[in-house]
């Protein structure tokens, strides 16, 4: 039973190539997220249960048109969210506070290489929520516009500011309250982000303020561009720059690996 | 053998804020297997840490396998392995899931199936981490440290809760990665796993080291050891004491039954009988203690409770 001597355990070191490790990590973190009950209901139940629900019942008044047409790229904006911030904060957080961040630390992979893998992991459930919601949408009748690569452009700065706000809150809060902040913070920007709810309805001093959050950029360009076929929504694409190169900066500078 | 130091580390200094975890403490340790001893708080984690990389020190040097473990420390992630104290798992991956991972980062890692036999976690099935039982993560962080084939590994308390069986299996398992040339810096609380597995102990008190060598040094040196025999009621332990070398203590701590400290050496034991000889008195269940580990870490380090 005992190995003595085989000479199993001679030392015989190295690091395996990099991207072999970011490939490696980022199908374990994505596995890890399919898995997790908690995330699948905020990254696919609910988007999808509002898609369905909004655009067929009757609840909130979305102007003229089609409701779906004015309710998918909310929802999709929300996907995005759901997964890029609230997602990736409570996971993170949850890893830091188990000390799966530390004793990655001290293996092969090194820490860029580790965020590398978690953004890979991110766009790869984007992908997944963006072919899953598409198709429901095309099923209840919406007719997108636009340029697709204005589309995936909003997708990735939106990726990349909520990412930054995400990493923010999981590196410098304590697990359980990024947990209850995240939760919050999408129940909220749910509400007051123009993802089902038109900014509209909201007094106008507010909506100024509204205006100016990751989320109404990102739902309120994505609309321009699928339900008015607008070109380059060049303020929402600027805010959320400003919005990724803020959070992406303050989670460097402040994130805590234990 | 006994080449290069695995581990070095001079006047290394680590405070948190006012309070001082590491005091000017220097620690060699060469191949095989060391120990590290001390008293909660006593500042191991802290050093040991340090030499995995985690902290920068305030003041010092640190070498591990001749690299800075901050400055080198892309070079030297990949030639150790680290068992942290706790966790360091996906709570929702399966214990082969993680080690198959962690053995995917490096470029020659172990059978994973054979480590998982020899640790018996193949009983783990689909169970995820955080359904595990204590033994059960404790040994699967031991096969993560040592999957990669690493020169050196960081135990840190690997037996802490373990059943006997567990231990048993920890504790040959380390053996088998001495034999096989993985030298290992092991804390411990417990004095029986240091003695048993450690070529060199170091003991840690207040941020310094204030004691090292093999555990037969510790246990010999300085340190008094104890004589034990049994005879009739009420013997002249006076009379005794005066035949006795003068660093000697004797007393009767029962009725018949006495007991001799000090540096016991057959000379000594000698002394004894040729005393009992005399006095007419037949030394029974008469036996020499030495002293263990935990006598001498006792001794150096005080019995009073830490935090």
């Amino acid at each position: 039973m005992t190995a003595t001597g085989t000479g199993m355990y001679t030392p015989k070191p190295g690091a395996a190539p990099l991207p072999r490790m970011i490939a490696a990590q980022a199908a374990l973190e994505t596995k890890m997220l399919l898995r997790n009950g908690e995330q699948l209901l905020l990254t696919v139940v609910i988007p999808t249960l509002l898609l369905v629900l909004f655009s067929t019942v009757d609840i909130v008044d979305t102007g003229a048109g089609e409701a779906v047409d004015f309710l998918t790229p909310g929802i999709l904006a929300l996907a995005v969210m759901s997964t890029a911030f609230t997602g990736q904060a409570i996971a993170t957080g949850f890893e830091r506070r188990y000390g799966v961040l530390k004793r990655l630390a001290s293996s092969p992979l090194p820490r860029w290489g580790l965020m590398t893998a978690k953004t890979l992991s991110v766009l790869v459930t984007e992908v997944l929520q963006v072919v899953l919601l598409t198709v429901i949408a095309f099923a209840l009748g919406w007719s997108p516009q636009g340029n697709p690569f204005a589309v995936l452009l909003l997708l990735v700065l939106g990726t990349a500011a909520f990412s930054g706000l995400g990493l923010l809150m999981a590196g410098t809060l304590k697990a359980e309250a990024t947990l209850a902040a995240a939760n919050l913070v999408f129940l909220l920007l749910l509400v007051g982000g123009g993802v089902i709810v038109p900014l509209d309805k909201f007094p106008s001093a507010a909506q100024d303020l509204l205006d100016l959050l990751p989320i109404s950029a990102l739902s309120g360009g994505l609309r321009d561009v699928l339900q008015q076929g607008a070109g380059m929504p060049w303020a929402d694409l600027g805010i959320l720059g400003v919005w990724a190169v803020v959070g992406l900066a303050a989670a460097g500078r402040f994130f805590r690996w234990e | 053998m006994r080449s290069d130091p695995v581990v070095q580390v001079q006047a290394l200094v680590k405070r948190y804020g006012a309070k001082t975890a590491v005091d000017g403490l220097d620690l060699v340790a060469r191949e095989g297997v060391t120990a590290v001893l001390g008293p909660n708080g006593a500042g191991k984690t802290t050093t040991v840490e340090t030499c995995e990389g985690y902290r920068k020190p305030d003041s010092g040097t640190v070498r591990v396998l001749g690299l800075d473990p901050v400055g080198q420390s892309r070079d030297l992630r990949p030639r150790i392995g680290v068992m942290l104290q706790s966790g360091g798992v996906y709570s929702g991956s399966r214990a082969d899931e993680m080690l198959r991972h962690v053995a995917k980062l490096h470029a020659h890692p172990l059978d994973v199936d054979a480590l998982i036999e020899r640790l018996g976690l193949g009983s783990c099935g689909r169970t995820t981490y955080r359904r595990l039982s204590g033994g059960q993560q404790q040994r699967l962080a031991l096969a993560m440290a040592v999957v990669g084939r690493p020169e050196l590994v960081f135990l840190d308390e690997p037996t802490a809760g373990l059943d006997p069986q567990a231990r048993r299996a920890t504790w040959d398992l380390i053996r088998d990665l001495r034999t096989d040339g993985v030298s290992v810096i092991l804390t411990t609380h417990y004095m029986d796993e240091a003695e048993q597995l450690a070529d060199d102990v170091a003991i840690i008190d207040a941020g310094r080291v204030i004691a090292q060598g093999s555990p037969e040094e510790l246990c010999r040196g300085g340190a008094e050891n104890t004589l034990r025999f049994s005879g009739r009621p009420g013997l002249d332990v006076g009379s005794l004491l005066k035949a006795l070398p003068a660093d000697c203590s004797a007393a009767e701590l029962t009725p018949g039954s006495y007991r001799v400290v000090g540096k016991i050496d057959p000379q000594l034991l000698a002394t004894v009988t040729s005393w009992c000889a005399q006095h007419g008195v037949m030394p029974e269940k008469i036996s020499v203690e030495r002293h263990t580990l935990e006598d001498v870490f006792l001794e150096l380090t005080g019995k009073e409770l830490r935090s």
